[in-house]
């Protein structure tokens, strides 16, 4: 199953807020974390996700330092700020609104099809009465 | 890694390297996460020639990618938001040297003429007028103003004009103008520099980052004007001292037609020139920032104690308030333009602290100027002049208080620098209105003294 490309987009940024707020992390650990926790379903062009963090960088959500990674090569490191964990608490809330809105709604379609399946049985009674 | 591989992102690397907004250190970044790909893609199994091609992919389209980061990074791409694209045709480029040329000439002309009809004072209040409309219409050509947008600036202006022009203002002592007249004539320039920028954002008045590039566009136009000037100085300085040699006296010719053509002409031509050669001054810019800043706050501090030494403030002179005034409206061009200059991801350093001490001193140097007002207000009683420049201050108080409060944040990594750059944008239309005030309710409210 492939998730729709504005749903991945919507959801791009609390996933990297909640990731962050995990432990400071590289792009390419954000985006192994992604895969890992979607089970490989939400994909991303690798790519995209250095525009959004800077986004975020220059929001004041996320702060950036330069280090080296294990190869010794440079490497941009990633951190959560006080203020990307109030955003990140309000994205919480809104997302689980959004959540909890879908989840009944699944819940009612769920339900009257239950309704409908049972309905044919009571219906054909009437029927087979004017048979 | 293979030797082929390493080539191959070497010229990846190259590849990506040629967009505009992808800079050295977002190269790095990508670099770094595509090499690490690699290396966990081998680890899996697959050859090195397989993983490269494999990250690759992954890393997705690269247009589209760029077009992400130019989004993000559009000061990056300041260079090509003034060059439409399709103004790669060398028709195009004669085109609109054409057209600034026209325009040049025709804010000469209206001065000249402006000269040559209007009164002294009337002139003194007009200049503006005659001037500012051509630098707003190569705007209108430049951006392709819808018949609205272009409607929607010339009321307001006319409304300015109208005011300017049908208001009794009373001459003052010795037939010089009244204050309100003078008034009138220093603020009108502020309301119609607001429309040149309604003209240079092309309707995007809404965006802070439009509203930034004016800002940058006011600086640069400010250093072109003076490059400008100074070279045609140096040349009319020298053709003055030929002909004088050789008996003929050129003095009046360049009162009455070379200045009045060339100064508004220059104006035009500045504009066009911070358009098409952006990269030139870009690169200056930072540097004049960081050598003024510190030369600014050595000033700022030398007269502050200079002031605060100087005994009794009531009897401060009122030439000195205005030229302190003067300084302060300077001081904080300097501070806008170092903000416009300012990569804003650079994390805060010693020129960010430096630039707090510039507001600080500036601050400090408003409180005594408004303690002078004040008394000198509590002595003499209230007149236009006094109240003009008593509002004025309080504006840059306000403006300068939330700055430095804003820069003490962002130094001790509170807030992004985003929301220091935001204040300016958002402040910035307040000194418009302020300077509308100043020529449209103070002429009656003085009884046009």
């Amino acid at each position: 199953m492939r998730i729709d490309k504005d749903l991945v987009a919507a959801s791009a940024t609390p996933l990297v807020l909640g990731i962050l707020a995990e432990g400071d992390l590289h792009g390419y650990a954000i985006l192994k974390r992604v895969a890992e926790l979607s089970g490989g379903r939400m994909q991303w062009s690798d790519g995209m996700l250095y525009p959004l963090l800077h986004r975020l960088e220059r929001q004041g959500f996320v702060a950036a330092a330069w280090g080296t990674s294990e190869a010794g090569r440079r490497r941009k490191h990633y951190a959560l700020t006080p203020a990307g964990r109030d955003a990140l608490a309000e994205r919480q809330e809104q997302w689980s609104v959004v959540a909890d809105a879908l989840k009944q709604v699944w819940q009612h379609a769920r339900d009257s099809a239950e309704r409908v399946a049972q309905g044919p049985a009571g219906l054909a009674r009437p029927a087979e009465g004017w048979a | 890694m293979r030797p082929e591989v390493e080539e191959q992102i070497a010229r990846w690397r190259e590849y990506v390297h040629r967009r505009r907004a992808v800079s050295t250190a977002d190269v790095d970044e990508l670099e770094d996460h595509l090499r690490a790909q690699v290396a966990d893609l081998g680890a899996a199994g697959l050859d090195d020639d397989e993983a490269f091609l494999v990250a690759i992919k992954r890393m997705g389209d690269l247009d589209a990618v760029s077009r992400e980061f130019a989004v993000e990074h559009s000061e990056r791409m300041w260079k090509q938001l003034v060059v439409p694209a399709d103004d790669a045709a060398g028709g195009t480029a004669w085109r609109e040297l054409a057209v600034v040329l026209a325009l040049a000439v025709g804010a000469g002309a209206a001065l000249r003429v402006g000269l040559a009809l209007l009164p002294g004072d009337a002139l003194l209040r007009n200049a503006a007028l005659l001037v500012l409309p051509f630098v707003v219409a190569y705007f209108a050509w430049k951006r392709r103003l819808t018949a609205r947008a272009v409607a929607a600036l010339a009321v307001p202006y006319a409304a300015l004009a109208v005011v300017v022009n049908v208001y009794p203002f009373e001459p003052g002592a010795a037939g010089s103008p009244g204050a309100t007249a003078v008034l009138a004539a220093l603020h009108a320039p502020v309301v119609l520099w607001l429309l040149v920028g309604l003209a240079y954002v092309g309707g995007r008045w809404r965006s802070d980052g439009r509203r930034m590039d004016f800002v940058r566009f006011t600086g640069e136009l400010a250093i072109y004007w003076t490059l400008l000037a100074i070279g045609g100085g140096v040349l009319l300085g020298l053709t003055v001292g030929v002909l004088g040699l050789v008996g003929v006296d050129f003095e009046p010719v360049l009162g009455d037609w070379v200045l009045p053509l060339a100064v508004p002409g220059a104006l035009v031509v500045a504009a066009w020139l911070v358009e098409a050669k952006q990269d030139v001054v870009e690169n200056i810019a930072p540097v004049l920032t960081k050598v003024f800043t510190p030369l600014t706050i050595v000033m700022l501090l030398s007269l502050l104690g200079v002031l605060l030494t100087a005994g009794d403030l009531v009897d401060v002179d009122r030439e000195l308030l205005i030229l302190m005034d003067a300084i302060l409206v300077l001081v904080l061009c300097l501070l806008l333009y170092a903000i416009s200059a300012r990569d804003p991801l650079t994390p805060p350093g010693l020129f960010d602290a430096l630039q707090l001490v510039l507001v600080v001193a500036a601050l400090a140097v408003d409180a005594v100027m408004l303690t002078a007002m004040l008394t000198r207000i509590a002595e003499f009683g209230f007149s236009p002049n006094k109240v003009a420049a008593l509002g004025l201050n309080l504006l840059l108080l306000v403006h300068l208080v939330r700055a430095a409060w804003l820069t003490v944040g962002f130094l001790r990594r509170r807030r992004p620098f985003g929301a220091l750059e935001r204040w300016q944008t958002h402040y910035l239309p307040v000194y418009a209105a302020w300077a509308a005030v100043v020529v449209v309710v103070f002429p009656p409210l003085f009884a046009f003294a």
